[in-house]
């Protein structure tokens, strides 16, 4: 009698034992972001919107904004004013997203281009430099030849941001250093060569300090 | 009738009682120190299979990929984001077309229906995380994650349990970076990091370590 007594004991803490291994509250039956689901037909458990979902404050009725178009035309400025912020966060969003194909200059031949991908243009093509700011943004929304569309990986303020880094890139590559400010202008030669009080030997005339580079960005299309 | 036990048994059964609590002791602390903490139990630095055998040192390591192109979300969002089969498509419309492994993409794309990736990193549903409040006040990918850039498959690097969570809890100096490093893999503390990560955890307004590792900060 005490045996079996003895071996009830033993089973009941050996479940004690086992207890830990459930793990309830650590798989709870929410769901995850992506995780799969057998209630929904197509096995996913984040649902698409219902069309016509506007979250608050996302209608999209800035049209110049979302769509780089007005009444049909391609844009020719900014929907926003472009400062050093706007174009360093372009250049961020750029190398990201940007940069693997078209290259960190903008020449068009990033590393996914060395791997095979199709030449991508060079910012410095006539042809490409005189297009407006809004054919720049459809491209990046809608693609453009063989490169796909990037609405779903960059966002609007920053499509519009690395417009203005390719703007700068761009009038990098100009020859122009007129319009640099002269304390940006010494970063550009070599070092010790430049006395920023005495002159400017980039342009060899007296520099126009007042103007910035992010003016030029901000005016849009040359 | 002879007594079954002799006298110096009593001995032997207070030494049993001594020998049985010490083997409870040492095998305890053995299976908390070893048993839990291997990565048999909590998988980590197992690689995990997944459908197509994705290579982050061949995207991240040999291409220079950003984090931040297949995984946009992570800067404003708790979730990182898994890129949808789109993004690959964005360079294997081209590159590698023909290639058996990337069938699964292929088709994926083709018929709308998603890739199964299997998760890495499945913290347990009672602790809450946020990818983007880490992102965005100093606490690199590297630094929990490992260096990605080197793993051909993908394993988690770390254990993901409370302790490991604790140790930056308790001291976020020794971790912190500045912005602009939060996605460079190669980054290591330098020789002063004790005080840059006083400094950086002044500036990103890093909370108390009582409210850090307060019980509600991670289980709400």
């Amino acid at each position: 009698m005490l045996r079996v007594k003895l071996s009830i004991f033993c089973i009941f803490c050996g479940l004690f034992l086992f207890n830990a291994c459930r793990q309830d509250m650590a798989d709870q039956p929410s769901y995850r972001p992506l995780q799969p689901s057998n209630f929904f037909a197509d096995g996913q458990a984040s649902r698409p919107l219902v069309q016509g979902t506007v979250a608050r404050g996302q209608l999209r009725d800035d049209v110049h904004l979302y769509t780089g178009k007005k009444e049909g035309q391609l844009v020719t400025t900014f929907p926003f004013t472009v400062d050093k912020t706007v174009v360093k966060r372009g250049q961020e969003r750029f190398n990201i997203y940007c940069a693997p194909c078209h290259g960190q200059t903008g020449s068009g031949n990033g590393m996914i281009v060395q791997r095979g991908f199709k030449k991508a243009a060079s910012y410095y093509d006539k042809e490409v430099r005189e297009k407006s700011v809004g054919h720049y943004f459809d491209v990046i929304t809608n693609g453009f030849g063989a490169m796909a569309g990037y609405s779903a990986q960059v966002n609007v303020r920053d499509r519009w941001a690395i417009i203005a880094y390719i703007r700068a890139l761009q009038e990098s590559q100009s020859g122009n250093v007129e319009p640099l400010p002269i304390e940006t202008m010494t970063d550009f030669a070599p070092s010790g060569v430049v006395d920023p009080k005495k002159q400017n030997p980039l342009s060899g005339s007296t520099p126009k300090v007042e103007k910035k580079t992010e003016e030029k960005s901000e005016s849009g299309g040359h | 009738m002879a007594q079954i036990f002799p006298k110096n048994f009593n001995n032997l059964a207070k030494i049993s009682i001594i020998v049985t609590a010490l083997v409870v002791a040492i095998g305890g602390g053995v299976f908390n120190l070893i048993v839990i903490r291997s990565s048999y139990l909590t998988q980590a630095q197992v690689a995990i299979e997944q459908p197509i055998q994705f290579s982050h040192k061949h995207h991240v390591g040999g291409l220079g990929l950003d984090c931040r192109y297949c995984h946009t979300s992570v800067e404003d969002s708790a979730f990182a984001g898994i890129p949808p089969t789109r993004t690959c498509m964005n360079c294997h419309s081209q590159v590698w077309v023909t290639s058996p492994m990337l069938e699964p993409v292929r088709s994926s794309f083709e018929t709308g229906k998603g890739l199964t990736w299997q998760r890495v990193h499945n913290l347990a549903d009672f602790a809450y995380f946020n990818h983007s409040i880490h992102v965005n006040k100093g606490v690199g990918c590297s630094s929990c994650h490992g260096k990605v850039d080197q793993m051909p498959l993908m394993w988690k690097e770390n254990t993901l349990q409370m302790e490991w969570c604790l140790q930056c809890h308790r001291n976020p100096e020794k971790v912190l970076r500045p912005k602009e490093e939060i996605f460079n893999m190669e980054w290591e503390p330098p020789a002063d990091q004790e005080v840059k990560g006083r400094e950086l955890a002044k500036q990103y307004n890093i909370p108390s370590k009582e409210l850090l590792t307060s019980c509600s900060t991670c289980h709400r």
